[in-house]
Formats: structure tokens, C-alpha cells, sequence
């Protein structure tokens, strides 16, 4: 007897074969040619410079953080959201309190700044012109 | 619909083998039509005519774009990190694929029945951002790898509005399985999930307003998960060329398409079970009316590909409609406004069941 997942897992399967088969028909018909030329990476037909494993921006991580966070606390809430009605108003309030806590949270991140996808940045003190406050350029 | 393949085959492994068949044979056919459809509904928003010489007025043309695809050389350009450059179009197509089977496209066909249902489908629809940054990392293109990680970026802030509204509706049916959703929304429209679900009483009319908010929230955050415009960000062509996919050639790439197409049914599929009662008819049957059993499944059929698609065509109108959003603009949209109203709704939907 199969189980409900094992159906899940023979569509799995057959997923893998189905583009398997694609991919071996393309090959059957496909040419292949490759010149030094063909095998560049594209960067707008120009030569690429330099690897493209790069750094990339710090506030990619703090969404994924952020995701992370909300993600786990909302699986925890799905039990609760199928059964809360058994328990009456006392169950919605526990579940209610939880979501309030995770609420103050995302109030918090917010003041922080952290859902701004342009960050205001840091002014630094212009140590020249100390003596003239005004001429401190305030950049946002 | 296995069973009677069980009592033809006399093995089940070889049943359900073949149930899948359906299931990647609908995702080939409308992909092929929608991609059609597509070419069609924008060439007409902008007074064009969109393609005509293949077939009658270029039905046939996708099908010629797929012969062409296949036998379009494969690049793997030799900077690629070859081993996941290959294996990402398998799991974007795969993770894609097996969301499938949870949706019951008839009351006899559901690819699998499990109880964790739409569960399922959201750790599914989440895990195809592996594939993506996959085929961005490993492409080593710079175009690629700022769409994939902006992808990436959408993909997870939107399912955070995705997964409040979808305990807002399983609060409503008391149901992870789209089956068990869909069968509580039997009988007449008055019982689908924007008109309150199969809530009896004041209560009902109370949600009515409610559920409207979680459809639209619903909508705009599996619009943006799909990578649809207006949300198109990761492949945005006069910024990133082609985003994740630039690199790919061929096969490989109508594999990305074909994946991009299905996730565009399956959100569609989603808000008919969630809101507009999944393969329900609004009006009854008419194998019920004459009799003729067989003809029920297949109205059913009939009811919740028609709703499916509605949203599909939809999605193409809003292509042609709204501009592209920017980045802020698209991480404000989620968790300034989605998020916040996606949150309180729950909390009063809540409330209201308990009346």
C-alpha cells in the first residue's frame, strides 16, 4: 500500500525522467559547436571582467533574517490556526497573544530600519569644518 | 480515477505512474497554449495582431518556438559551474511539478490526498528559490546572479503574506487538504470562501468584507511570487537581460519557461480552491440533471480549469496595465502594507468565528 507520500514521491520520479527524456531528445537533435568565442559568459558581447562570484548587498541577508523569523513563527501557528475553535475564546486569545508578541517584533524591526530597502546612511562628522556646523552636508 | 487504473493494471505503483501522466500532460498543453495566449492578449492590449502564419491565427506557433528550442545548440560557457548548471532546471521544473499533486482538479482525481495539502504546496513553492539561485550562482554572469538573489529576495518577503492569509483560510474550512477545502464549498456559490466559506449565521455576512481583503492580499503576493509583472524584478529585460535565465540555451531554458508557466496556473488554482470553490459549479450539474454520472467530472473539470485560467488571463491583463515596480517599492509593498493588513485580518477573521 502506498502511502500519500509515496504518490508524491513517484511524481516526484517521474519529473526527473520527463526532463531527463527532454534533455536527451535535445541532445539527439541538437548541433554542438563550440567555438572559444561561444563559451564566453555574456556581459553585453563584451569580454567579461572578472569573476562574477562576487559580493553582493549586506541587505539581502537581512530579508532572508527577517524571513527567517516570521517563517518559523508562522509554522508554529499553523496547529493552533486548525484547532483553535475546540478551545473557544481562550484559544484564540493564547494563539491572539502570540501574534501580538510577533507583531511588536516586526514594530520594532520597522523602527530600526530594516524593512527600508535604502537605508539611510550614517553621517560622519566632517572634522574640518567642526567649527561650522551648517556646511555638514546631511546625506540621506 | 487511480482506483479504476488499480483495477486495470492490478499494481499500483504502475496506477499511479500512470496518474501522473494527466497531470504533465496538462502542465505541457497549458503551457503551450498560455505561452499563445500570452503572445495573443498583449499583441491585442496594444493594437498588434501577434502571431499569425503558424496554424489558424498561430495557434501552432509555440509548438513551432519548441521545435526550435530543441534543436537550439546547448552553451554551457566554460567560466559555468557545470554540475549545478545542469542539475537546476531539474529541481526548478520538479519542485514546480509536484505541487501539482496536491490540487484536485476533479472529485476523483487528486494526485495525492495527503492532509498537509496546501502546506505541501507552500514548502514547494518556496523551495524552487533553490533552483534559482542555483542557476544564478552557477551561471557566473552578473546579470544572472542580481536576479537570482532578487528573486530570492521576492520569492521569501512575499510568502510571508502568502502563509497569513492561508491560516486566515484554514481557520475558515479547519483543513490543510485542498480536497477537504473544496468538498466544504459544495452545493452553491454562496458557500465559496469570498462569500464567507460554509460559515451559517450573522458571522457569514461579517466575513464577507474579510475574505474580499484575502483575496486581494492573496493575489497581489502569489502574483509577485510567481515573478509576474508587475513584480518581475529578477527578470526585468532593460536591467538584467534575462535574469537567472540569461546564460541557457535551448532545452534547458523552455524548462525555466515551462516551470514559469505552471506556477502561473498553480496561483491560479490556489485562489479558486481558497476562494471560488475549486472545481464547485456555480449553477449545479448537468449530468445531475440528466442522469449521466460520467459527465460530472468532467463538468468539474471543465469549472475549475475555466476559473484557473480566468486568472491566468487576468495576470497577462495586468502585464499590459501596471508599470514595473521598483525594488523599495516592492519590499515596501509586502511589508509595509501586505503584511501589517494580511495580520489584523487574521486576527478579526478569528474573532468572527468564534461568534
Amino acid at each position: 500500500m502506498l502511502t500519500e507520500f509515496g504518490k508524491v514521491f513517484i511524481f516526484l520520479l517521474v519529473g526527473i525522467v520527463f526532463v531527463g527524456i527532454a534533455i536527451f531528445m535535445a541532445y539527439l537533435v541538437r548541433p554542438k559547436r563550440p567555438t572559444a568565442e561561444k563559451l564566453l559568459t555574456y556581459e553585453c558581447g563584451e569580454n567579461p571582467i572578472g569573476s562574477s562570484w562576487q559580493k553582493f548587498n549586506i541587505r539581502f541577508y537581512v530579508v532572508a533574517l527577517i524571513f527567517l523569523i516570521f517563517d518559523v513563527e508562522i509554522v508554529m501557528l499553523f496547529p493552533w490556526a486548525l484547532n483553535y475553535r475546540d478551545f473557544g475564546f481562550y484559544g484564540f486569545s493564547v494563539g491572539a497573544i502570540f501574534l501580538i508578541v510577533l507583531f511588536i517584533g516586526m514594530i520594532y524591526e520597522w523602527r530600526k530600519g530594516d524593512l527600508e530597502w535604502e537605508r539611510s546612511k550614517p553621517i560622519i562628522p566632517n572634522l574640518k569644518n567642526f567649527s561650522k556646523p551648517k556646511e555638514i552636508q546631511e546625506t540621506k | 480515477m487511480q482506483n479504476y487504473l488499480i483495477e486495470i493494471f492490478g499494481s499500483e505503483i504502475v496506477a499511479y505512474i500512470l496518474a501522473t501522466v494527466p497531470v504533465l500532460a496538462f502542465i505541457v498543453v497549458f503551457v503551450l497554449f498560455a505561452v499563445w495566449l500570452e503572445r495573443k492578449v498583449s499583441a491585442h492590449m496594444q493594437d498588434r495582431l501577434g502571431p499569425m502564419r503558424v496554424g489558424w491565427h498561430g495557434v501552432l506557433q509555440t509548438l513551432a518556438d519548441f521545435l526550435k528550442l530543441l534543436q537550439k545548440e546547448d552553451i554551457v560557457a566554460s567560466a559555468n559551474d557545470k554540475a549545478l548548471f545542469n542539475i537546476a532546471p531539474y529541481v526548478v521544473f520538479v519542485t514546480t511539478l509536484i505541487t501539482y499533486t496536491m490540487l484536485p482538479f476533479t472529485s476523483i482525481f487528486i494526485g495525492s490526498n495527503a492532509d498537509v495539502g496546501i502546506y505541501f504546496v507552500l514548502a514547494f513553492s518556496g523551495a524552487v528559490v533553490a533552483g534559482i539561485l542555483m542557476a544564478g550562482w552557477a551561471s557566473n554572469n552578473k546579470y544572472s546572479l542580481y536576479g537570482s538573489l532578487r528573486s530570492a529576495a521576492q520569492i521569501v518577503s512575499y510568502e510571508i503574506p502568502t502563509a497569513l492569509v492561508v491560516l486566515t483560510m484554514i481557520m475558515l474550512y479547519g483543513t490543510l487538504s485542498l480536497g477537504d477545502i473544496t468538498t466544504a464549498q459544495t452545493s452553491q456559490f454562496w458557500n465559496w470562501g469570498i462569500f464567507g466559506g460554509p460559515v451559517l449565521g450573522i458571522g457569514k455576512i461579517l466575513l464577507v468584507p474579510f475574505m474580499f481583503v484575502a483575496f486581494i492580499i492573496l493575489f497581489i503576493s502569489t502574483l509577485a511570487e510567481s515573478n509576474r509583472t508587475p513584480f518581475d524584478l529578477p527578470e526585468s529585460e532593460s536591467e538584467l537581460v534575462a535574469g537567472f535565465n540569461t546564460e541557457y540555451s535551448g532545452i534547458k531554458f523552455s524548462m525555466f519557461f515551462l516551470s514559469e508557466f505552471a506556477n502561473m496556473f498553480l496561483i491560479g488554482a490556489i485562489l479558486v480552491i481558497f476562494f471560488f470553490g475549486g472545481y464547485n459549479s456555480p449553477f449545479g450539474y448537468l449530468g445531475n440533471l440528466l442522469g449521466i454520472e460520467w459527465l460530472i467530472p468532467i463538468e468539474q473539470l471543465f469549472w475549475f480549469l475555466g476559473k484557473g485560467m480566468f486568472f491566468v488571463f487576468v495576470d497577462m491583463w495586468l502585464r499590459w496595465t501596471l508599470p514595473r515596480v521598483r525594488v523599495d517599492q516592492l519590499m515596501t509593498i509586502c511589508w509595509k502594507y501586505l503584511i501589517p493588513y494580511a495580520f489584523f485580518n487574521l486576527l478579526i477573521v478569528g474573532l468572527i468565528l468564534l461568534i
